[in-house]
């Protein structure tokens, strides 16, 4: 039996291949397996080629393959569109007669599951049921996991529809179990894993809620939406107000606003619903307002490719802004740090008043993994405004007030007897207008230089892998963690090891000019085409990496890809 | 009791002597005096332009942020305090030209805020050039042959938008400014007072003369009902020879603290965030 499969569920937009993808996750998962499931969409509702992918495997996973073993195709265009991504010994399901497909191939097999739907209820609607039963029979997975899994996903719908989707399923699992002979992708059960199956945008807005987020306000834009979904489906529960804003300008005004008022806010956005930001990030750096901004991003310039990843906007969002001020900038690599970054970004936000920004992209806002549950005495609230008590005692305050640390004391309005003046324009300890030299200077030095060297003493340590025994090191920030994280597994006698950046402003440069130490080959592994985060290495440190494993195609790195492309400098060396 | 002197500011006022600004700051005092809020219940939000500068001039919380966009934070404010009383000073160039879709959408937000458009019909800050609500015609070293575009209608906008508080006051008429201002934070919901406003360094037109002989009062006459929405847009739409003032159109209608729900919760800003458990949601992962 196999360790890990690889399916692949394939079709047109709307066709339900998210619904298999998810369906089989519980179900494997059930079955005691790892799990981790990416998307592949196309920028539209209805029709083009989409397709889900998820990963079995009695091993924990952290990225997607090139190939599938199993890959079903739910329409036409599908069958031949995915035949090259076959593995060898792997196998496509299909419906012949359904797609009118003539050419005979070894890897086929024909399934009537268009056909099993009608049987079941009357419609082709539950076809994906159907293959979600075709798929646990090839694998020779226990039924009861496909039945419970279904009764979970469809359980907000009535009796009568849970009973056909089962149906459907069951068809399928009988006919795949009676036809296809080979036991080449039986898995074999253990206990059922426990973990959490979550992607990254899950991730931040259970995060959010976990911080106190009682604001939040966005437009919607790909891939960041599912943020702002997830803490709409929290917000009664949790006394969360969330605005749907006229555009990503009022958006990161309005949680300006509420955090003025003393309100935990956060917006997220993409790319191009960042670029609006930009003013109003530079807003908060002024006002000294706490905010979270989480940019997921997505292949541009402009639009780009609405709904694929790309790694491009770091130089963007650690310079973006009008003038200096001190910011952070959190890049988590899994859904995991995504959870304890976010907290902690609100927490930092509030002890230097300053906005803190969360770099995603698509392919961890979408991919799911198993995880295990978070630790919450790692996600701890730190409040650092005047509390309403401490409120009382306050006297001759002034919003702005000069002190060593360049953190003023923030009091929340109304709750102190005295007033509270914020203003954009530069600004005396009062927070009036000021053109004065003296003061400009002084608040100049409060912004930019005394924050950033406090912020500097708290950097998010790097994630090190094998970092003493490898010759050759990979270097990488965000959503890359999981496929260097492989990689480096699977790459023999430890001679690749990475480091990941979870934080890449202040940018960890002790720590890398630390650990870089020494005749190593390094490389950086980024999804883009300009090689960033070399170049920000080399600002930063004055390291110059030997070289960059870029992908800018749109589409996340895979385990094998990197595998090829680190093999080829560890087998040749590059000194 | 709230006296005027809880509300002077020690900030050095910038505005030109003889600012139409000046009418409007004392008008507010006035209305906050019979408020009978203390300053540190009240927050006043602001943009970019001379109007802005307001809330440095008066005693009470103050948000001076970006051009354009009070009405966002404003907005917000109330949002994340609804115990909060949250004004806006703005101007015919913050709010209706670099602020014009937040203007529309907060409209349709219908947060309990009131708006105070400083109009003077020019671009002071910036020295003469024209604004969205200048006079068709009128020359500027920007539009050296006259401004081609036709002014925007802005209490016309407001009423077709669903503003639920429609009015507007006069700077040099102060005690009827005021009244308006006490009805306009009174109304529950957005309030727009639009305020006439001589600039008299850069509109020369535009003067106190010239709209002390035009102006009029609609709310002296029994027979105007400001709650009949299509003579409200007639009165609305009337500029020239003769200028209405006064409460052009009011209705009653839920605003957003009603229809979200925050009107019956606790201010957000006083929830308990120390230790929230998520253990329930995160269940549904599993």
């Amino acid at each position: 039996m196999p360790d890990e499969l690889t399916i692949r569920i394939a079709g047109d937009a709307g066709q339900g291949m998210q619904t298999v993808s998810t369906v089989l996750a519980k179900a494997f998962k059930k079955a005691g397996f790892h799990i981790f499931v990416n998307q592949d969409f196309m920028s539209r509702i209805r029709g083009g080629n989409n397709f889900s992918q998820l990963r079995v495997s009695v091993n924990p996973l952290f990225a997607p393959r090139a190939k599938s073993d199993i890959t079903v195709s739910l329409d036409k265009e599908s069958v031949h569109l995915h035949r090259p991504s076959i593995a060898d010994e792997g196998i496509m399901i299909l419906d012949r007669q359904k797609h009118g497909i003539t050419d005979n191939d070894s890897a086929y097999f024909d399934v009537p599951f268009y056909d099993m739907a009608k049987r079941a209820g009357g419609s082709e609607l539950y076809a994906n049921s159907a293959a979600s039963g075709i798929l646990a029979g090839v694998t020779r997975l226990d039924f009861r996991h496909i039945e419970e899994a279904l009764k979970e996903t469809f359980g907000d719908k009535s009796a009568d529809v849970i009973k056909i989707n089962i149906d459907a399923a069951r068809l399928g699992y009988d006919f795949a179990k009676n036809n296809f002979k080979p036991d080449i992708f039986a898995i074999k059960e253990g206990g059922p894993n426990v973990n959490l199956l979550m992607n990254g945008n899950d991730a931040i807005a259970l995060g959010a809620i976990r911080a106190g987020c009682k604001f939040y306000s966005a437009y919607p834009m790909s891939p960041s939406t599912t943020i702002m979904e997830n803490i709409s489906r929290y917000a009664n529960d949790f006394n969360v107000i969330v605005e749907q804003a006229e555009d990503e300008i009022a958006a990161i005004n309005m949680i300006i606003g509420a955090s003025f008022a003393g309100v935990r806010s956060m917006c997220a956005t993409s790319g191009g619903g960042f670029a609006l930001m930009v003013e109003g990030l530079s807003l908060a750096g002024m006002l000294e307002t706490p905010i979270v901004i989480v940019d997921a991003q997505r292949p541009a310039p402009a639009t780009g490719l609405p709904t694929r990843t790309e790694q491009a906007d770091l130089d963007f969002i650690i310079h973006a802004g009008h003038g200096e001020f001190a910011r952070a900038v959190f890049a988590p690599g899994t859904a995991e740090q995504a959870f304890y970054l976010t907290v902690k970004a609100f927490n930092l936000a509030e002890k230097y008043q300053i906005p803190v920004l969360i770099m995603t992209d698509q392919h961890l806002a979408d991919s799911s993994r198993d995880i295990g549950s978070f630790d919450m005495d790692r996600a701890k609230v730190e409040r650092h405004i005047i509390s309403k008590e401490d409120s009382k005692k306050v006297t001759g305050y002034k919003r702005y007030q000069l002190t060593k640390t360049g953190i003023s004391p923030m009091a929340v309005p109304s709750w102190i007897d005295d007033v509270i003046y914020a203003d954009s324009d530069e600004h005396t300890e009062e927070g009036h207008i000021t053109e004065d030299a003296h003061i400009r200077i002084s608040m100049v030095e409060k912004r930019l230089y005394k924050k950033m060297e406090l912020l500097s003493q708290e950097i998010e340590e790097p994630t090190k892998f094998n970092i003493d025994s490898a010759d050759t090191i990979l270097i990488g920030f965000g959503s890359t963690y999981g496929v260097m994280k492989e990689v480096c597994d699977s790459i023999p006698r430890r001679k690749a090891g990475f480091i990941h950046l979870s934080q890449v402003w202040p940018f960890p440069s002790r720590h890398l000019t630390e650990l870089l130490k020494g005749e190593k080959n390094i490389l950086t592994v980024e999804n883009n085409a300009g090689a960033q985060l070399a170049g920000l290495i080399r600002r930063c440190t004055g390291i110059e990496v030997d070289g960059s494993i870029l992908k800018y195609d749109g589409r996340p790195f895979d385990v094998d890809l990197l595998l090829n492309r680190v093999s080829e400098v560890t087998s040749h060396g590059r000194r | 009791m709230a006296d005027v002197k809880d509300f002077m500011s020690n900030d050095p006022i910038a505005w030109c002597p003889g600012c139409g600004d000046f009418g409007i700051l004392n008008a507010l005092k006035a209305a906050l005096v019979k408020l009978g809020r203390k300053p540190k219940d009240i927050v006043i939000a602001s943009g970019i332009g001379q109007a802005a500068k307001l809330p440095h001039y008066i005693k009470c919380n103050c948000i001076n942020g970006l051009h354009g966009r009070s009405l966002s934070y404003a907005a917000a404010v109330k949002i994340a305090n609804r115990e909060l009383t949250v004004l806006v000073t703005t101007g015919d160039g913050d709010c209706y030209s670099e602020g014009g879709n937040h203007f529309i959408h907060n409209i349709r937000r219908n947060t309990d805020i009131t708006v105070i458009v400083h109009n003077n019909q020019i671009y002071a800050l910036t020295k003469g050039q024209a604004s969205p609500s200048t006079d068709e015609g009128y020359v500027t070293k920007v539009q050296p042959q006259g401004v081609i575009l036709e002014p925007i209608r802005s209490l016309e906008m407001a009423i077709a938008l669903g503003a639920g508080f429609v009015s507007r006051g006069y700077s040099a008429d102060m005690d009827h400014l005021s009244w308006l201002m006490l009805e306009g934070i009174n109304h529950k919901g957005f309030s727009l007072i639009e305020v006439l406003q001589p600039c008299v360094s850069f509109n020369k037109k535009n003067t106190y003369e010239w709209y002390s002989k035009r102006i009029y009062k609609v709310n002296d006459d029994p027979a105007y009902d400001p709650r009949n929405f299509a003579a409200a847009f007639q009165k609305a739409s009337e500029w020239g020879d003769r200028i209405p003032t006064g409460i052009i159109y009011r209705i009653e209608k839920p605003s957003y603290g009603e229809k979200s729900g925050l009107d019956k919760v606790p201010p957000l800003v006083d929830s308990n965030i120390d230790n929230i458990d998520i253990t329930g949601i995160l269940k549904g992962y599993a």
